[in-house]
């Protein structure tokens, strides 16, 4: 796993600082989400967030609405991870369906410092880091198979013509 | 060690016993989506296949924003119309039903032991009636409607143990209000909260809906009664399909058990900008305000509506303030207009709006300007939420809603017991 620089944050980060509501409705667009991420708590966030990039934050990160486009928009301003002390279910849940890996590790999160640089190794459960190596529960395997497809509707979509392509050959 | 409710519901569906923290995979009974079933159909579109698996589960009901103030409102609700009819999905309620959480309730999907998605995060509403109901996102939707299976973690259990008896104008609002102001917003997050306890069973269904609804708000992933004689003689009529009662074993495992003696509770409000931030209606009484809100999936209900045209029944609403009246669904509106509770209200100066969402989630129907405050019986007072960033929110009973109508800043409702 490639390493990230980190953007640090605090606890209760909500949906609605992640991704505002009054472009719910007005921004469809993945790419056009992804220039908004963050921006009612971080302005500068979304100009200079790099590829890989891991945010950092405290407890129940994504708290609020059931709105997608909070994973949405972070997902495809480029973040590689998101490492928080805990998730908010229903962004928990987004986060994975978007294809956007969800660490819980508060040990970590206690230790690393925002600028720094960080690799997290999902299948193992390891993120190295200058202040240490931290163990997190690895996510379950059919939940990292959902990552590696990029997401929810890529996976089901690869399911499905899988399970098409064997009844076909099969008849 | 004895099974919780959440462990037998999901053991059952994925045909093995189950323990808190394990992941399963389950198909729902039902899944109910609103207005945004028009992106979950996008999302269900890019799966290129033809016919969702299961339409008898599907349920939608248009709400949110009914009937449509925008082209673009009006269009979704074009496409969800054109889908539903694509795809023969049975169960469709079109923009003069009500709000979703209600009318899957009354028309009887809301049942015991079942499994419950819905696309919003207000589902975990069904658990008055002693189902697993919890919310999820819109891809997730699309994929359940194209596969009939999703992931579920099996929660842990919080029970909440409620003893006493309510005080004169205090109410389930009030209870649960003091319970997420005392517990906090992430208390219950990824938990199941079940009310027990006597008290819990002498609340109405309606009150019960009212705590399930609310539990979200303490990040519970579903709330749960045991449903009890009251709840299965509601159901006898419109039960939508067989079902079973399930309840906890009496020595399941509990995260926590909390206690709460109900007759010590005064009335309740949630200050801005979050739901945590509750206080006693005596130490913010005073606080003037521009809009009144009655209504919503939280407390739209019959005996809600009852008990403000009790408070504003022959007076007259304060001149400063407006008062929006919004019915749950368009049965709770045809009771409360055929018992003239809704001719007390109009007559005391309320507007009286069509059952829907109206301006819960800021998107018509009295948004907030600049500068404005609203009191309302709402489930969310988030910053921005219903209008202008600048505009803030108080939740409250219907109770303390409609007295703090009558003054035009917020009021004790025990004046006027």
């Amino acid at each position: 796993m490639s390493k990230g620089k980190v953007w640090k944050y605090g606890d209760d980060v909500n949906t609605d600082v992640i991704f505002p509501g009054k472009y719910t409705y007005s921004v469809l667009d993945p790419e056009e989400m992804a220039k908004h991420a963050l921006e009612d708590l971080d302005p500068e966030f979304a100009h200079k967030v790099k590829p890989g990039d891991i945010v950092v934050a405290g407890k129940n990160f994504g708290c609020g609405s059931s709105r997608e486009q909070a994973a949405t928009c972070l997902k495809h301003a480029g973040v590689q991870a998101v490492i928080a002390k805990s998730f908010a279910r229903i962004f928990f849940r987004n986060a994975i369906n978007q294809g956007l890996p969800v660490v819980q590790c508060s040990e970590a999160v206690d230790n690393i410092q925002g600028g720094g640089e960080i690799s997290i190794d999902f299948a193992t459960g390891v993120i190295e880091s200058q202040k240490g190596v931290f163990d997190f529960a690895p996510l379950p395997e059919s939940v990292l198979q959902i990552l590696d497809a990029g997401g929810l509707i890529p996976y089901i979509k690869k399911k499905m013509e899988r399970e098409k392509n064997h009844g076909e050959n099969n008849a | 060690m004895g099974q919780t409710f959440s462990e037998k519901v999901l053991g059952a569906k994925a045909g093995k016993t189950v323990k808190a923290g394990e992941i399963v995979f389950v198909s729902p009974d039902y899944i109910l989506s609103h207005d945004n079933s028009a992106a979950i159909i996008q999302e269900f579109r890019k799966l290129a296949i033809e016919r969702v698996k299961c339409t008898e589960k599907i349920v939608i009901v248009l709400d949110h924003v009914v009937p449509a103030s925008t082209e673009k409102y009006a269009q979704n609700h074009k496409d969800i119309r054109e889908f539903v009819k694509e795809q023969d999905i049975p169960h469709f309620f079109d923009v003069f039903h009500g709000i979703c959480h209600q009318v899957f309730s009354e028309n009887g999907f809301a049942l015991p032991g079942k499994l419950i998605l819905g696309a919003d995060s207000h589902t975990t509403s069904y658990g008055a009636f002693g189902a697993f109901s919890v919310g999820i996102g819109r891809s997730e939707a699309a994929s359940v409607w194209a596969t009939d299976e999703t992931w579920l973690k099996v929660p842990e259990t919080i029970r909440i143990e409620m003893s006493g008896k309510l005080p004169a104008m205090v109410f389930a609002k009030d209870i649960i209000l003091n319970i997420i102001g005392k517990e906090g917003a992430d208390r219950a997050n990824y938990k199941a909260v079940e009310f027990a306890g006597q008290a819990a069973q002498d609340f109405s269904l309606a009150s019960r809906l009212v705590m399930a609804n609310m539990a979200a708000e303490m990040g519970a992933k579903n709330g749960y009664f045991v449903p009890d004689e009251k709840a299965l003689t509601w159901l006898e009529e419109r039960a939508q399909s067989e079902f079973e009662v399930v309840v906890s074993d009496s020595d399941a495992n509990y995260e926590a058990v909390l206690d709460y003696d109900i007759s010590a509770i005064e009335p309740q409000v949630a200050c801005p900008h979050t739901v945590d931030n509750v206080r006693p209606v005596t130490e913010v009484q005073g606080t003037p305000f521009h809009q009144a809100i009655i209504g919503t999936c939280t407390n739209g209900r019959i005996e809600d509506l009852k008990v403000a045209a009790q408070i504003l029944r022959g007076k007259k609403v304060h001149p400063d303030v407006r008062v929006l009246v919004i019915p749950a669904s368009r049965k709770e509106y045809l009771q409360v207009l055929q018992q003239g509770d809704l001719e007390a209200l109009v007559d005391a100066g309320c507007l009286v709006l069509n059952p829907g969402c109206g301006p819960c989630l800021g998107a018509h129907q009295g948004v907030l300007a600049p500068g404005e405050v609203a009191i309302s019986t709402a489930n969310r007072n988030f910053r921005g939420r219903m209008g202008s960033r600048d505009s803030a929110i108080y939740l409250a009973s219907p109770a303390t809603v409609a007295a703090s109508a009558l003054e035009g800043s917020i009021t004790d409702p025990r004046k006027y017991a």
